[in-house]
């Protein structure tokens, strides 16, 4: 068994921040605790440099089951910038709130921890350890505001349910073992080719119950139940984090697993991915419309976005895999940014979500109300925002690969989608309201995070070559 | 003379006023005004040094400018003008001063709104001289945000029904675009083995027949939603009748002719079979939107509804004119999309300079306002008499070459159309003398103020070219005609191939005869 501390560096980088902020922590009296939100920073800022540095390289620990790659580093510095943002726009909120400061950057960053293991995971029970320390941290951020009983209930469902989801997927690799003989990724896919003629029942089985789990994960429909009300009960910059970071992380292991390794076997698996992605652009759109509270309609939203994410996983490895990093990519300042407004409204206990709260802040909060249009532009697929360069390179695979019909069904979900985002406009600059948000004086973190999200849509919509020089750098280096 | 980068440069001009408007403190309202003033002026100033670059004859594209842009996915920035697009471009940057001086009225939030009119001319710009059909796609939904805002935040009671209505009805049409233009770069590169999206490479494909008529579609849906095309047509009198004035000219002076420019730049020249097959449909479509629309504004009691559909009528006509698919009729087309833009424009500034005076546009509210407001009746009798197509003006040229074009394709629909052109005389006519003759009847009309210096100054470049276009078209019309003849070059060799095959149909053997 080969330790490689190269390849475990982002890792190390993020748990030892992460330790570090819960010794701290106890050393700390309750008004130098902001300064714990330094520290995980500059734990997260360290790894984001260890991973830039890493770049290119190609590193194994742990016998190959752990591995650091080109993908593996687009997701870790995905993941630690929403960590970032996530940490620096929750400064001013857990104090309104007063939550406990120490116990929640730690958790952040233990959750991040478990997101790099899991996109470095070359076997499943590596995959799973990481998500089940991704996954137990942000039961407990979704439920550490304990002042609120909707947090509490959010993090209780979200808990049985990930439970649910857990099982399914630790009896899916259960059946794999069984039948294959490896949880190595590597070594499965080579021994389902082979023996591709004759699996046994319970080979199929654990297939599915594997892309159950994986389902659940990202919130596909018909497994989305949970993802309104865990997104809307948890403390907003917590359903941000989710939202973005975690649903990457676990599209990551879609791209891994499916995409990349059992590529060969896409006959088997193209049409159930195909009839998911399909419905969970449609119900995740549809059921946007009817919602009254925006955080809510985010929720959907993020279910819509997740089935666009998956034409891009139907539309195979060759031209679908630099789609969907690049989608994630842009996927990520748009909703993480309409998710930093929502909590840029919220004062403390007081939560103003509904659309009537969102009336008349054009007047009140030009930047506010701009940046959110901005974010339902982009999220819209309005060019030239990110959010449209995503959709076009996925929609694009889908119709190089064959899948013209999934690109129309998709633009006609983008359609509809144009609906509730337009919805969140008319609220701000066209409604008369009394709407109110933070001022700048006393959220800088969040304004800051907001207008990181805002430039980096610019960015991504007008610019995007560098992005997806990354995109397409990230998916070659898995052969 | 335009220097090289010239477009580019006239691209830049409205977006880095719209920069700077940024920076003015909204209080300045004199300077928030001049800002958006001075780069608009800027913008025309230099399209007519475009003008002055281009040279008539050639058809092919000039001014051309090409930088990769995204260049592993063959996406570039390629931007060049030709006899079809200039006089369109040259129509917006006259008619951007034009608007933003008429939304002096405009009281509240004046640092957006003209932040927006510039937005807007950088979208339409960019989609008019846009030759990459991704890089038209990003200008065609950039010009949909501003509007979508100049309706919903500074239009009338229903502003926001109808500004997202505008919103969803273009959305739909141009997003099955987007897979069009996607799924029509994946068979040039399947056939040539090299990514474009570069539409003078996309000339080249020819594709067969089937696939042809469904790319058609989508193209062609996303533009006669713009058009209008009847029945798609449902959006445009909210759109219009909610919108500020401003908002109203530009919609119906540009807007509009971004759908007939869509189709005589895209969806003719890259499909055309299926545009020979279709053209039948569009024109049946185009006679019954002429006459709907004519009728429709005939019993309109609201001046502004009436001449939103009578664009619904107009913008028919030309759609005859472009599906006549023969040099003259598409000439008469462009043409005619020019006067339209810059009659009905001027009939939308004049509604909204009464309306500012009495907030109403009852017609029944008006009479016998000849002697009280002389400059205002005369300023709308000549933008009127163009409407409607009087010869000496500009209107008459455009609806002459449309019908003479047609006539020879199909000659019983252009009767019909020919009988809407009549329609519309009547119900303008009507219209005029019930708000200018007969006795001054309401009393709140006594104290109307004739038009003031910066409404003079608004109107009269416009009815000095609608005088100009009507009586010496010459030189717009030898710009446009070799690049008409190029875009339609091809459907030339559809429509001709039966004889070269050596194949005698009928239609050859009367020409042989005589």
């Amino acid at each position: 068994m080969d330790v490689n501390f190269v390849a475990l560096l982002p890792s190390i980088q993020v748990t030892v921040a992460a330790l570090a902020v819960l010794l701290l922590d106890t050393f700390f009296k309750d008004d130098e605790k902001p300064l714990l939100a330094w520290v995980s920073l500059l734990g997260v800022a360290l790894g984001i440099a260890g991973a830039a540095m890493l770049w290119g390289s190609q590193e194994t620990a742990f016998g190959g089951t752990f591995l650091l790659d080109n993908f593996a580093l687009f997701f870790i510095q995905l993941v630690l910038i929403v960590a970032a943002l996530t940490i620096v726009s929750s400064i001013s909120y857990v104090r309104q709130t007063g939550i406990y400061q120490g116990e929640w950057y730690a958790l952040i960053l233990f959750a991040t921890a478990g997101s790099i293991l899991m996109v470095c995971a070359n076997d499943l029970i590596v995959f799973f350890l990481g998500l089940e320390t991704m996954s137990i941290s942000v039961y407990v951020l979704s439920g550490m505001w304990r002042a609120s009983s909707r947090a509490s209930e959010a993090a209780m469902k979200y808990f049985v349910i990930g439970a649910f989801a857990t099982g399914f997927l630790l009896y899916g690799i259960a059946l794999l073992y069984g039948a294959t003989g490896s949880t190595a990724l590597r070594e499965i896919a080579a021994h389902l080719v082979e023996t591709q003629a004759d699996w046994p029942l319970f080979l199929a089985g654990g297939g599915l119950l594997l892309l159950i789990g994986f389902a659940f994960k990202v919130g596909a429909v018909p497994f989305h139940f949970w993802i309104p009300d865990v997104y809307e009960g948890a403390p907003t910059p917590v359903t941000g984090f989710m939202a973005v970071a975690v649903k990457a992380a676990a599209f990551a292991a879609w791209a891994r697993v499916l995409m990349h390794e059992l590529s060969p076997l896409d006959s088997e698996w193209a049409s159930p991915v195909k009839l998911i992605a399909i419905l969970t652009m449609t119900v995740g759109n549809f059921l946007a419309i009817s919602q009254t509270s925006v955080k809510r309609m985010l929720a959907y939203s993020s279910i819509a976005h997740a089935g666009y994410a998956l034409v891009a996983v139907v539309a195979g490895e060759e031209w679908g895999g630099p789609a969907l990093l690049f989608y994630l990519l842009a996927y990520a300042p748009m909703t993480f940014g309409a998710f930093a407004v929502v909590t840029a409204l919220s004062d403390g206990p007081r939560m103003r979500e509904g659309y009537g709260d969102f009336a008349g802040l054009a007047l009140k909060h030009p930047f506010v109300a701009l940046s959110m249009a901005v974010f339902m532009l982009s999220l819209a697929g309005f060019p030239p925002l990110g959010g449209f360069t995503g959709k076009f390179y996925v929609f694009r695979a889908a119709v190089n690969s064959g899948h013209t019909d999934l690109a129309v069904i998709g633009v006609l979900n983008s359609l509809v989608s144009v609906v509730y985002y337009l919805r969140v406009i008319v609220k701000m600059y066209m409604e008369p309201g009394a709407a109110s948000a933070q001022s700048f004086g006393k959220a800088p973190g969040l304004y800051l995070a907001i207008a990181a999200a805002v430039i980096t849509s610019f960015y991504l919509g007008i610019l995007p070559m560098q992005a997806l020089d990354w995109s397409r750098n990230a998916f070659l280096s898995l052969y | 003379m335009a220097a090289p980068g010239a477009l580019t440069s006239l691209l830049l001009i409205p977006t880095i006023g719209a920069l700077v408007m940024l920076g003015v403190p909204r209080a300045r309202r004199t300077a928030l005004f001049a800002v958006a003033l001075i780069s608009a002026t800027l913008a025309f100033v230099w399209s007519l040094s475009i003008l002055g670059a281009f040279e008539a004859g050639k058809p092919e594209m000039q001014l051309v400018e090409r930088v990769p842009w995204m260049p592993l996915y063959g996406i570039e920035y390629i931007v060049g003008i030709d006899g079809i697009s200039l006089f369109l471009v040259l129509l917006t940057t006259f008619l951007m001063p034009v608007a933003i001086l008429a939304s002096w009225s405009v009281r509240e939030r004046e640092k957006e709104y003209l932040f927006f009119m510039l937005v807007l001319e950088t979208g339409m710009l960019g989609a008019l001289v846009a030759l990459d059909l991704v890089l038209f796609y990003v200008f065609w939904e950039v010009m949909l945000v501003p509007m979508y805002f100049l309706i919903g935040v500074w239009g009338g009671p229903r502003r926001i029904y109808a500004a997202v209505k505008f919103v969803i009805y273009t959305m739909a049409g141009s997003l099955l675009m987007l897979v069009a233009i996607v799924y029509l770069a994946a068979r040039h590169a399947h056939a040539f083995q090299t990514l474009s999206f570069n539409l003078l490479q996309l000339y080249e494909l020819h594709l067969p027949f089937h696939e042809q008529l469904w790319l058609f579609l989508a193209f062609a849906l996303s533009f006669a939603v713009k058009v209008p095309l009847f029945p798609l047509h449902t959006w445009l009198p909210d759109a219009h009748v909610e919108a500020p004035t401003a908002g109203s000219v530009i919609l119906a002076a540009i807007l509009l002719k971004m759908g007939t420019y869509g189709f005589l730049r895209f969806a003719i020249p890259l499909f055309p079979d299926a545009a020979l097959a279709a053209a039948p449909w569009i024109v049946a479509l185009a006679v019954i939107g002429v006459l709907y629309g004519a009728a429709v504004a005939m019993m309109q009691a609201d001046i502004k509804k009436l001449v939103a559909y009578s664009s619904v009528s107009h913008l028919g006509l030309v759609m005859l004119g472009l599906f006549a698919l023969n040099v003259q009729g598409t000439q008469g087309s462009l043409y005619q999309m020019l006067n339209h833009g810059l009659s009905t424009g001027a009939l939308f500034l004049l509604v909204g300079m009464i309306y500012d005076r009495r907030h109403t546009r009852m017609i029944d509210e008006f009479g016998g306002l000849w002697n009280r407001v002389p400059l205002f009746s005369c300023f709308l009798l000549v933008v009127m008499f163009s409407s409607i197509g009087l010869p000496g003006l500009n209107g008459f040229i455009g609806e002459f070459l449309i019908l003479l074009g047609a006539f020879g394709v199909v000659p019983w629909w252009t009767a019909v159309a020919a009988v809407g052109v009549i329609l519309g005389a009547v119900y303008m006519l009507w219209m005029y003398r019930r708000m200018i003759f007969g006795p001054l009847t309401r009393p709140e009309n006594q104290q109307l103020r004739d038009l003031n210096g910066r409404e003079i100054l608004i109107l009269a470049p416009i009815v000095a070219l609608i005088v100009l276009m009507g009586v010496y078209p010459q030189p717009f019309l030898e710009r446009m005609r070799p690049s008409v003849e190029l875009a339609l070059s091809k459907i030339s060799t559809l429509q001709s191939k039966p004889v070269a095959a050596g194949a005698r149909t009928p239609a050859a053997e009367k020409g042989d005869g005589r």
